[in-house]
């Protein structure tokens, strides 16, 4: 994958913690941008041309795994998926599902991907325990432990979770992890409207993910047979619902094409018809999305700047904001793709300036020029 | 008194109102603790607050004269978070106690700072909702403290603290400014800044506003309280529970000795004789607590367990947790003295953290009480002493430091949900490195470059917020040169 932006000037790749600071050291004050596999380098702005590409890929592997403590430490270049292979056999999971194929953890991190599950389980910013981050000066510092409960010191995993590379370069990653559920149960309901998902969320049952699917609303439950079983049937009387064991084709999956526009839309709960109907005005918009926590993706064939400003006033309204995660660069270019950011920007500037007062890490990709 | 003391209580009384800038020194010395009680000061000034504006300018004023602030809730912490500063202003905003806003569509309350952790499940109760972080001092503790704490309860085990129970808050940065992180939505464009203030113990600012998660009422809820020979047997049951791939609500444990004093203070009825308790609960859907709470009745079978007690209903089930979330305070009955202890540790390392802790509490010759959230790997060692006896509170000091030393080296936590406060600086130093405690201060210079925040809690020496050398806020050289945009 190709890097938005000129070209660039060296491209590393370093094997250890002690490599990536030797990078930094030695590279000041050239522009970096931290990487793990790329399926999400198109994501945010188009930012400065980047001189160091930091290919993070050779930083792999589980460092510490005790299945007893439902915890694992990993270096941040390990694909999500090798290290899922390894829990599996101790019947445990890390409960995060973005589904870009072969992405590191250390890049669902600084991108704050997430998926499905993230309605029962939350995203990386719930479930980062640790974390080990080289700055732009090349100081290594850790934040939090590999402890689940622990209030030692600020909790800078928060921050580093969808910092998109520009407050540090994120080396090692540890997570609190979750039992594999042995079963499931999948209730689809052909049609979904506010209403459904309002009876839904109201009820007793606990899903692991509420999604919306194109026109389909797909509700998961996961845990024992008996308990699965007897929460699908009764979600399913809650409208029209079908139940069986395997979810529908392109669940999950980002509803855009390689081409097109991707936006992420966060609004209140209740404010679901109001978002869907803002999207049904833009032709060719397909939605996917975690309507029970009020995150929807959409995927358009084009966007201009005008619509944007009209679907952001109206998410505004149910209290939400629109980002343009994936778009051809020269639409980038043209749009504002973070979108307001509020009173807090001064103070999110003034927490870059603090992490990497030279601004080499990421520059220009993340809000406000971040 | 100093002359900028002076110039800072003429200010807050125009701004706020006389009758609300407390000076009297006999009044002033009611907020001299916490719940740390060995640690006192008396503040000089105590504003008390009765709206976001009453705070703005506090804090604006102390900024503008370098004074140092103090906020404070309802005062139980127990690290000496809101321990004042004896040349500074107390900022209490226990009388900011309104629930602005209970949305249950969108399952979110927004409420002030000041209200009581259980008034916020007692409103939406009737709905079938509840707030999940409950400490078990929920009765008193105020929200803003349960932010500034990221506080925990016997429940998070299965639901999570605080932090993952706030999606919003209105914050004062210490120099008077507003700003607005999260709301309702779950999620914001920008660096997650609502993240690094939950848990920040009153040092980047203070919460006049929050905004939190409301989570609808498991449908069945079954409780049981185990008695076993040994400690041993009781750990081994936590790690049978979670290996059988088991999520309960909460799993808590009790030793011999915090069971005589709960037994004392509350006649809770725990098992005779038992060397350790725990207690188990289960809740979800009827079909997922059947299987599940079968499954932990038979591992405390296998573990030995020679009582089984099952709550029958809620009020039985309020006997069981009765005499744990009266642990702390039971203790009084059996200690003219305790420290109440907050460590974490790896779950599987239970049972040889406990044998240590027999050991230490054997070398220095004080009694220890353990009481913990054993599904979480959080210890709350209680070291009972008498400091009318000569050298023994610095037996029980020594103690409560080997216990701490004990969780770092087994590669834990010198607090699991207490927090730092003034209590366990010391120790900061040696669970990070000086990089990584610098690093996290970084964050502090950005929301408070003054320092005037709650000062001397949490780091052990602060950093210096003046500019890196080379540092630069401007655009980046390459976009100033026109070979790149900003979007
Ligand atoms: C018997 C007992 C049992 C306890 N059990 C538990 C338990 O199970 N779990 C647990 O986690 N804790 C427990 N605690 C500790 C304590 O109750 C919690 O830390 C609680 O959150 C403190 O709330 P508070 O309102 O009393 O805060 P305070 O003690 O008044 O203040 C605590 C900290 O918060 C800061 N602060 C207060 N309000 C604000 C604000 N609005 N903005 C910014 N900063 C603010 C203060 O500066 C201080 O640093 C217990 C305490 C006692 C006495």
């Amino acid at each position: 994958m190709s890097l938005p932006g000129s070209a660039v000037a060296a491209a590393v790749r370093p094997d250890s913690i002690a490599e990536v600071v030797d990078v930094l050291r030695h590279t000041r004050p050239a522009s970096v941008l931290p990487r793990g596999a790329g399926t999400k380098l198109d994501w945010g702005a188009v930012g400065a041309p980047i001189e160091v590409d930091l290919d993070l890929r050779g930083l792999a592997g589980i460092v510490e795994y005790n299945p007893g403590d439902l915890v694992v430490r990993a270096m941040a270049g390990t694909p999500l998926d090798v290290v899922q292979a390894d829990l599996a056999e101790h019947g445990q999971f890390l409960a995060l599902d973005p589904p870009e194929a072969g992405a590191t953890l250390g890049g669902i991190v600084a991108a704050g991907a997430s998926g499905p599950r993230r309605h029962r389980y939350g995203t990386a910013r719930d479930l980062l325990i640790g974390v080990a981050a080289v700055l732009a000066d090349g100081t290594v510092a850790r934040a939090g432990g590999k402890v689940v409960k622990n209030v030692a010191g600020y909790d800078l995993m928060k921050i580093y979770t969808g910092s998109f590379g520009t407050l540090g370069v994120i080396v090692e990653t540890t997570w609190r992890l979750h039992p594999r559920p042995p079963d499931r149960r999948v209730v689809t309901f052909a049609g979904h409207d506010g209403a459904l998902v309002r009876r839904l969320m109201h009820s007793a049952l606990t899903p692991t993910a509420v999604e919306a699917l194109g026109e389909a609303l797909v509700v998961v439950f996961e845990g024992l047979t008996p308990a699965v079983r007897a929460q699908a049937d009764a979600a399913a009387r809650l409208g029209e619902g079908v139940v069986t064991t395997t979810v529908p084709a392109g669940f999950g999956v980002r509803p855009w094409l390689p081409d097109g526009i991707g936006l992420k839309i966060a609004y209140e709960i209740t404010g679901l018809d109001v978002v869907l109907a803002a999207l049904r005005r833009l032709p060719g918009t397909r939605v996917v999305g975690r309507v029970g926590v009020g995150v929807l993706e959409a995927g358009l064939p084009a966007i201009d700047r005008d619509q944007l400003d009209r679907l952001r006033a109206v998410v505004a309204r149910v209290g939400g904001t629109v980002v343009v995660l994936a778009a051809p660069e020269e639409t980038k270019r043209r749009l504002d793709v973070w979108g307001p950011v509020g009173d807090a920007l001064p103070l999110m500037r003034r927490v870059k300036d603090q992490f990497d007062p030279e601004h080499r890490l990421a520059p220009g990709r993340f809000v406000g020029g971040i | 008194m100093t002359g900028e003391l002076a110039a800072v209580i003429r200010d807050l009384r125009t701004a706020v109102g006389a009758q609300r800038v407390l000076t009297d020194p006999l009044q002033c010395r009611t907020y001299e603790c916490d719940g740390l009680t060995h640690f006192r000061v008396s503040p000089a000034v105590v504003v008390l607050a009765e709206c976001t504006d009453h705070v703005r300018a506090t804090l604006r004023i102390c900024s503008a004269h370098r004074v140092p602030y103090v906020a404070r809730g309802s005062g139980t912490g127990l690290s000496g978070g809101a321990l004042p500063v004896a040349d500074g202003v107390l900022l209490v905003l226990s009388r900011m106690r309104e629930i602005v806003e209970l949305d249950i569509d969108n399952q979110r309350a927004v409420v002030e700072p000041g209200v009581i952790n259980l008034s916020v499940t007692r409103a939406v109760a009737s709905q079938g909702y509840f707030y999940a972080p409950d400490p078990s001092s929920q009765q008193v503790c105020s929200i803003g403290g349960n932010v500034a704490e990221n506080s925990g309860g016997a429940h998070c085990l299965k639901y999570g603290f605080t932090t993952h129970h706030v999606t919003g808050a209105v914050v004062v940065l210490p120099d008077g400014s507003l700003v607005h992180l999260g709301g309702k939505v779950i999620e914001s464009p920008g660096y997650d800044l609502l993240g690094a203030f939950v848990g920040s113990e009153g040092t980047l600012g203070v919460a006049t506003e929050v905004t939190l998660r409301l989570v609808r009422r498991p449908e069945h809820i079954q409780t049981l309280l185990a008695g076993f020979r040994s400690v041993t047997d009781a750990a081994g049951t936590v790690s049978d529970i979670i290996a059988a791939g088991v999520l309960p609500a909460a799993v808590e444990m009790m030793d011999r000795l915090a069971i005589e004093a709960a037994e004392a203070a509350t006649h809770c009825g725990y098992p005779p004789g038992a060397d350790s308790i725990l207690v188990v609960e289960v809740d979800g859907s009827a079909a997922e607590v059947a299987a599940h709470f079968a499954d932990v009745r038979r591992i405390a079978d296998a573990r030995g367990a020679f009582e089984i007690r099952v709550a029958a209903d809620d009020a039985e089930r309020a006997l069981i947790w009765k005499g744990r979330k009266s642990a702390f305070a039971a203790v009084g009955r059996i200690s003219p003295n305790y420290l109440v202890q907050d460590g974490v540790i790896p779950r599987t390392a239970l049972p040889d953290v406990l044998r240590e802790i027999g050991r230490i509490s054997a070398d220095c010759g004080v009694r220890v009480a353990n009481v913990f959230h054993a599904g979480d790997g959080n210890l709350h060692p209680l070291v009972l002493y008498d400091d009318a006896v000569a050298g023994e509170t610095d037996r029980a000091m020594e103690a409560n430091g080997r216990i701490l030393d004990l969780c770092i080296a087994y590669g834990g936590s010198v607090t699991g949900e207490h927090g730092v406060g003034a209590d366990k600086v010391a120790y900061m130093g040696r669970q990070f490195t000086p990089e990584d405690l610098d690093t996290m201060q970084r964050v502090r210079c950005a929301f408070d470059p003054a320092g005037v925040s709650n000062p001397g809690k949490v780091f052990p020496t602060p950093r210096l917020c003046g500019e890196a050398p080379g540092a630069r806020s401007g655009v980046h050289p390459l976009q100033e040169a026109g070979l790149a945009a900003v979007f």
